[in-house]
This record gives C-alpha cells, structure tokens and sequence, in this order.
C-alpha cells in the first residue's frame, strides 16, 4: 500500500481522474498476454497526459522509492508489463497522439500511446508504410512495441522496430527529459542511446515521443504457397530462395500440426498430409514482382516442392493469408493455456529447428504445433496445454528449456521479438556468460541506480 | 446450466481466454476510456478473480460489470473464441444474486412486469410528458429533450409517448382477403409506445403481402433490459407472461422489428426457462418460427417486388449489434432497401459498430454513451446521405439523438418503414 501522501502528490499532478487507486481497477492491469504468469497487483494506475506529468511521476516515485511499471496494451508475451513489486502503473494510452507525418524527411513523430494500425492508416493515405506489423498491429502501442522492439511478417526484407526508430524523448530514471536522435539519417553524435533504449522494455527510462522511420508503400504483390512433404526440402528451398538474390517481403512456415489444425478451422485447401508449407509473399514495383514471383516458382519446383500454387487474384492472396493468420487462433482454441515461444535460429538451421522442436515434444509427451517467421528464422513453437494441469505443465517447462538451450546451441537466440521481461530472464547467462550478464546489469545501474524502472525485467538485482 | 443461474456455467468460457487483448481493437468503451476495465479482457479478469476467491462481489465491482454495451464485437473479434456475452450475463445476474439490483432499475423493472399499471402510466405520460419534455420541432420524428437534468443531461432527444399505443390501434387479428399465412407480431415496448410507426409499417407491409397478423393484447416487455442487468426473475416472469399471450392465439410464425426482441424469443426465453419443461417447450417451439422482420420477408415469405413504387433516398445503413452479430441477420436489410426503386444505399465505414445506447447503459454512463455515439454520427455525415436506416427502434432513438445534436439533416427510419413507403408510393401511382 501506498502512503496517503504518495497518492495526494500523484492527484496533484495528474488529477483524480487519472489516478486509478480501487482495486477493482488495479488487478485489471496485474497481468498482460504472457501465459501462465503470476498476476501481481500495482498500488496505482496513473495516466499521463504530457511528458512533463511523466516527468512529475518519476520524481515523485524517487522521492519515496517507488517501483515504476510502463504500460502500453499489455500484449507483450514475456511478462514485460506485470507489475511484480507493486507500485505505480504508467499507463501511457492517453498520449496518443501522431504529432507529425514529414513526408519530405519521410518521418513521422508520435507519442507512445498510437496504436501501430493507426499510424500505418494515416500513413498510408500518402502512399507511405511503417513496415514493423506484430501480430498485435491492430491493439498494441508504438511505445509498447519500441520497447519490446517487436518484429512480425515482414522481418526478411525490411526488417524488425529497431530499423525504424530515428529519435526519442525519454524521461530518465531521476525525472530529467532528454532528447536523443532525430530525423536526420546520419547520426552518429555520441553514443547510440537511441538503439539502447529501444528493446530496453521499459527498464532504462520511459519513451515519451518518438520519431519514426517511413518508407513508401509496394505497389504491387504477389504470394505463393509451397508444399513440401520433408522438412529439409523446405529448408533448402528458403536457401535456394536467398541464394539467388531474392529478398521476399514475407517467407513463412507452418509445420504439419498447424496446417492440420489451421485447415480445419478456415478450410484454406492446404494440404493436410504435407509436412510442411511454405507462404512467401514478393513485393515492389509490378515489373519487378511479376518477374521474382516467376523465379520463386520455379526454385521451388527445382527444390522438389509437391505442389506450388501462385495466387491469381486479391480473394486467392486473402485465402492464403487468412490460413497464415489464422494459426494461433486455430491452435488457441485446442487447448485452454497457449504458451507460444519465439526461439530464433539463423535461417539456414531453420530445419534443424523444426526437427529438434518435434523431438522434443515426443519427449515430454506434448502438444506442440510450430509455425512462424523462417525467412528471419524466427520460429514460434507453440505449446498447446492446460495450466490446471500440473503435471502437464512441469513437462511444459522442461520442454521450452530444452527449445532454447537448442536455439542458443545452433546459433540463434532467446528471443526474436517478444523480449525477455520476467519469462525468459533466468537463461540470459545461456546466451551472454556470466560476464555479459553483469555487462547488461552495470548498463541498467548506470541509467537506473535504484532500479525503480520496471524491476524485475530483464535484469535481476542481486 | 445456463448463464442466468451460475457464475460455474462460464469456467470453460473463462479458461478459453488467453488475454491477447484483441478486444481492445474492437470494444466501443475501451476505445473511449482506454481503460482496461473497459475491456472484455478487464472483465474477464475481474470475474476469475472472483470465481478464485480472491474478490468478493461489492457494488464497485457491479459497477465495473456495467461498463458493457453487450455489442459482442469481442466474441467476433477474440481469436479463441470466448463469448464474452455469456460472461457478462453471469456476472451481472451474479451480481444481482449477490447485492440486489440498482434501486432505480429495481423500480423500472418491476414496472415492466406490471402491464396495466404500466400502460396506464405511460399514458398518462404521454399525457403530461411536456412537464418535464421540450419538443423539439422536426418534420417527421415527434422528439423532445429533457426540461431539467435528471442525470442523464439534457441534451438526448427523446422521442415523444405516443397519443395512442400502437396495440391500442389494432384489432387483435388484423384481417387479409385470401390470407396465406397467419404471422404473430410481437411489438416490443419501444415499437407500442413511442414508435408506433415502425410497428404499422409492419403490419402494413405483412398485409400487403397477404398475410394475416395477430398482435396478443396479452404480450409485454420481452424481458431483456432486466435479463441483461442480472435480474433473472423479472425476465423469466416476462418471458412466461409473452409465451402464454402467444400460445393463447397461435400462428405459423412470429415476427419482431426490434433486435432485442428478435434475441429474447429466438434465445433468451429457452435459456430463462431451461429448468421449467412446460415453459421450456414452449419457448423452444416458439425459437423455432421466430423471424427478424427483414429475415421473415427475404427468407420465409419473400415479399412482393411488383408494386413497389419510387422513394428518393439516400440511405446509409447501421447494423444493430443484436440483429447483426446477435442474430446473424446483416444482408436481408440491405437487399430490402436495395430492391427498392430510387434508393441507392451508401455504407458507411463501420456500419456493425455500436451506436452506445445499449437499453440502460445509456441512462447509467449517458457521457460515455454520447462519447460512443459521436463517432458513429461523424461516420453517418461522411456519407452524405438523407436517410439512416436500421433494424431497431433503440439504435433508432440513439441514432436520432446523434444526428439531431449535430445539426445534421438525416432521417432516421426503420427499414421496413422504407418499404412501407415504397409500396404506398407504388399505389399512388
């Protein structure tokens, strides 16, 4: 609980009705979409309206050594938001404001609290795309998504959020508000706090403006599904692909427990013997996609795909598509608890991966569909369980051990694009060392010396 | 079990949530609060919290179940396919279990369940309604706002109690030459006392197409604003009192213009009723040959093309959240009004999104409900057209209040007003 006083200075500065303090409130932001996390109630929910009040926030929080939870949507999958200590939510969703769309610098600024879709609906009216497309576009934050520096389907070609953020205003963790970066696209004064804070999730300083790449918008596109009935097979024809000198927009994978489970719940006509399918989706100008649709085809084919189908109108592209996204629903709705990792491997081990993941689930006896990312070898093994069961759960956990430790050894990483919050922080020392682990904790001191910006996350106190 | 008896009949419905949030794309509240408890996720969380023991049922955390229109744009919306509308619904008759209904409800609801006193009531109102309504002056709706705030501002418009209910206006079996089927047309409340329009556009329009209609003198309210707000008793009691008034005169089959209505008799009863067989029968008998207006004349009796005469409009149409995603029905009304000579139909861009006034809601958050309303006017003017249609007197009202407040020119009807029009327009000729 918080000291009366606390709350009165908090009032101050950002009147009552943006201070939740009931608890019928504050256990509604005691968790976000991690699976089987630990909810943990804040003390408070405070809902800035400007960067000076994130300031105020800050300072009152030093004051009386006050834990600091930054909040967008709370969608992120790594328990990046759960406010584990208590204290004060910082639910940024009322600075949501673009601020600017400079279509002669082809940036554009924007508070935290932009949904990704509205921006990307604002921008496109001038033709112009912010490629960064998780699979939470529609409901997660630009503030939320800097933070957790989130990916999705277009990683290949034009890369994840870090490859689109050019400026910050950040409040740091003593109050003060600096401004880094900017819209030119050299700059190279000083360190890169701009690259360092983006990722950071919330533990180094809390983003209050952010200025935003733009690129313009493909004219034209073209997607063709691929079935292979052997793993390497598909493995070798996303090589081939890259090999010679193609960059899709969108090179995706489903193993064969997801396009059973998808086509059974949208009837997309994959085929359900397959081992797996490949969905690959060129864009650019119409000369130049007719031409590298035609190459794609024809690799694939070489690669000894079963069948390789291109799709002929925008209802065929949306067919597709609709199987693609439809994955995680389709396999949400087998089990109660979807625990759903994002363990990337350079793309060339993309089949080792997938081999590796089903060994591993016919170990502990377990239900696990992959599907994801291959062009950025981003794979999402996803476990179907039910978080009642115990037992089910102790295997669970073995098993999602046993996909990283096979991630890190095969070259890959932790995490893609979900971050590492509270879920994945106890196998930092798998991938950095020791010593790397103690690098990352003097970075966190240095900016952070009481750890009142999102404690827990990332970097444990010892 | 259904969701009117026990909070346990939703575990599986709880457990199927994952908390991705989707709803937030979707949920008319969240996008105005941007507050979690606004949220289908908030709630669900809430409920678990409850069922855990965590939390125990307190009138603040009523109040936070209060935060849902019952749109359902969540249950479309929610990859795992939770229907948060079941959710709701439990909670709130949990609630109602647990700390008793609202004292303003509580006398609202038990009035419905009083027909007479009711009738009288509002005919004295229609009477006196000047005391406290100011007309306002229109050239085809009777509307009014309020004299002084009663906590609902002063700025909704009202329609203005009609002299005459509509029930009052009609024989019991209103008579065809050669009739080819004998239809049961429940009014609902709204359509008997406010907007007896839509109801003898009805009847107009099923006479036209030889069909005989019987409206029970018996019927009441159908029971939804109180099934909706956790008062099971007064809903099951409703239910019963309608089902008897039906039986009681027969039919090949029933028709409603209004979505609660539609939803009351092809689901709600059933469910009220579930552990009394006689009733639950009955219900079911009735769920069975129970039509949308705009269902009944596209898919049962599909209604006569020639005869329709010109009507010059320009209509844009609003889908009501029961009837659309409630009831499946979306395309019937636009082949309605498209078929019609002279109107040309322009969507507006998102035709399914809640209007806000959701039956109580909107007198319990009336900001919020304005809030929610705004953005659906502001989409109505970008389309430039004359004529609002839709399928429900309730988003009628909200619709009217929002165009009215905005001071755009914009008639707000029931579809089936328009083809009323159309075939009086083909007469004429």
């Amino acid at each position: 609980m918080l000291a009366r006083e606390v709350l009165q200075e908090l009032i101050q500065v950002l009147g009552a009705e943006n201070v939740l303090t009931e608890q019928e409130d504050l256990l509604t932001y005691a968790y976000d979409a991690t699976a089987a996390m630990k909810h943990h109630k804040p003390d408070v929910v405070v809902s800035p309206l400007s960067t000076e009040q994130v300031a105020e926030v800050v300072k009152i929080a030093v004051r009386h050594n006050i834990p600091i939870y930054p909040r967008g949507s709370g969608t992120n999958l790594s328990g990046g938001t759960i406010p584990t200590k208590g204290g004060i939510v910082l639910s940024m969703l009322n600075l949501n404001k673009i601020l600017e769309i400079d279509q002669d610098n082809l940036t554009a600024t924007v508070q935290p609290g932009v949904i990704i879709q509205a921006l990307n609906d604002e921008v496109l009216k001038l033709g112009l795309l912010y490629p960064p497309d998780p699979g939470t576009v529609t409901t997660a934050t630009m503030g939320g998504s800097l933070s957790e520096c989130s990916g999705g389907l277009r990683g290949l070609k034009y890369g994840v959020t870090k490859h689109y953020i050019m400026g910050l205003q950040i409040v740091l963790a003593n109050g003060e508000v600096i401004r880094w970066g900017g819209k030119t696209v050299k700059n190279v004064t000083g360190y890169d706090l701009v690259a360092l804070f983006t990722g950071a999730e919330g533990t180094l300083g809390i983003v209050t403006e952010i200025i935003v790449k733009l690129i313009p918008s493909p004219e034209a596109r073209k997607s063709i599904l691929a079935v292979f009935d052997d793993v390497d097979k598909a493995g070798k024809a996303i090589a081939s692909i890259i090999r010679n000198k193609i960059i899709p927009a969108t090179l995706e994978i489903m193993d064969n427990v997801t396009i059973q489970t998808v086509e059974h719940f949208v009837h997309a006509g994959l085929p359900l013997d397959a081992e797996a399918v490949l969905l690959i989706e060129v864009d650019g100008y119409k000369e130049v996609v007719e031409r590298e649709a035609v190459l794609v085809e024809q690799i694939l084919k070489d690669e000894q795909a079963v069948e390789v189908k291109i799709a002929k109108d925008d209802k065929e592209r949306d067919l597709l598509w609709l199987a693609r996204r439809s994955a995680l629903p389709a396999l949400a709705q087998k089990r109660p608890t979807t625990v759903l990792e994002d363990a990337t491997v350079p793309r060339s081990k993309i089949p080792d991966m997938l081999k590796a993941i089903r060994r591993i689930a016919d170990k502990h006896n377990l239900n696990i569909a992959t599907f994801g990312h291959a062009g950025d070898g981003n794979l999402h093994p996803t476990i179907l369980t039910d978080e009642r069961d115990q037992d089910e759960m102790k295997r669970v956990h073995l098993a999602v051990d046993e996909i990283f430790q096979t991630a890190i050894s095969l070259g890959g990483t932790l995490s893609g694009e979900h971050g590492i919050g509270i879920a994945k922080m106890k196998y930092l020392d798998w991938e950095f060392g020791e010593a790397g682990v103690a690098a990352l904790r003097r970075i966190k001191e240095a900016l952070d010396p009481n750890y009142l910006l999102n404690p827990g996350k990332i970097v444990r106190r010892d | 079990m259904s969701v009117y008896n026990s909070l346990d009949s939703i575990t599986e419905e709880l457990h199927k949530c994952m908390k991705c949030g989707n709803c937030m794309a979707v949920c008319p509240i969240y996008k105005e609060t941007r507050q979690e408890v606004g949220v289908a996720r908030g709630k669900i969380s809430l409920v678990e919290y409850l069922l855990s023991g965590e939390i125990e049922m307190t009138e603040r955390l009523a109040d936070r179940f209060s935060l849902c229109t019952t749109c359902m744009a969540c249950n479309t919306n929610c990859p795992c396919g939770v229907r948060f509308d079941k959710i709701i619904l439990a909670a709130r008759a949990e609630a109602v279990r647990k700390k008793g209904l609202h004292p303003v409800k509580k006398i609202a609801f038990t009035a419905l369940k009083m027909q007479r006193m009711f009738d009288f009531g509002m005919k004295t109102g229609s009477l006196f309604q000047g005391v406290a309504l100011k007309h306002v002056p229109h050239k085809s709706d009777r509307i009014a706002r309020m004299r002084f705030d009663i906590g609902i501002g002063t700025d909704k418009v009202f329609p203005m109690l009609a002299s005459k209910t509509l029930r009052s206006e009609f024989p019991e079996v209103v008579k065809v030459k050669n009739p080819k089927m004998r239809v049961a047309f429940f009014t609902g409340c709204m359509i008997n006392y406010f907007y007896t329009d839509i109801g003898k556009a009805v009847v107009e329009v099923l006479k036209e197409n030889d069909i005989e209609v019987v409206i029970p003198k018996g019927q009441g309210c159908c029971g939804i604003p109180a099934s909706v707000n956790g008062d099971v008793a007064s809903a099951s009691a409703l239910a019963k009192r309608n089902l008897r008034a039906f039986e009681k005169l027969g039919a090949d089959a029933l028709v409603v213009a209004c979505s609660s209505g539609g939803t009351a008799w092809k689901h709600v009863f059933g469910e009220l009723l579930e552990n009394d067989p006689e009733f639950k029968a009955l219900a079911d008998k009735w769920a069975g040959k129970s039509y949308d207006i705009s269902e009944f004349l596209i898919h049962k009796v599909p209604f006569k093309k020639q005869g329709l005469g010109r009507v010059d409009r320009k209509v844009t149409y609003h889908d009501p959240c029961h009837l659309n995603r409630g009831q499946g029905i979306n395309k019937e009304p636009r082949e309605i009004l498209k078929s019609i000579p002279g109107v040309t139909l322009i969507e507006m861009k998102e035709p399914g999104r809640c209007c806000g006034m959701a039956g109580s809601f909107s007198l319990v958050h009336p900001d919020l409900s304005v809030q929610i309303s705004d953005r659906k006017t502001a989409d109505i003017e970008l389309t430039h057209t004359d004529t609002v249609a839709t399928g429900c007197p309730a988003c009628r009202l909200q619709l009217k209040s929002g165009v009215e407040n905005a001071g755009i020119e914009e008639e707000v009807l029931h579809t089936i007003q328009i083809l009323a029009e159309s075939y009086r327009a083909g007469k004429n000729n």
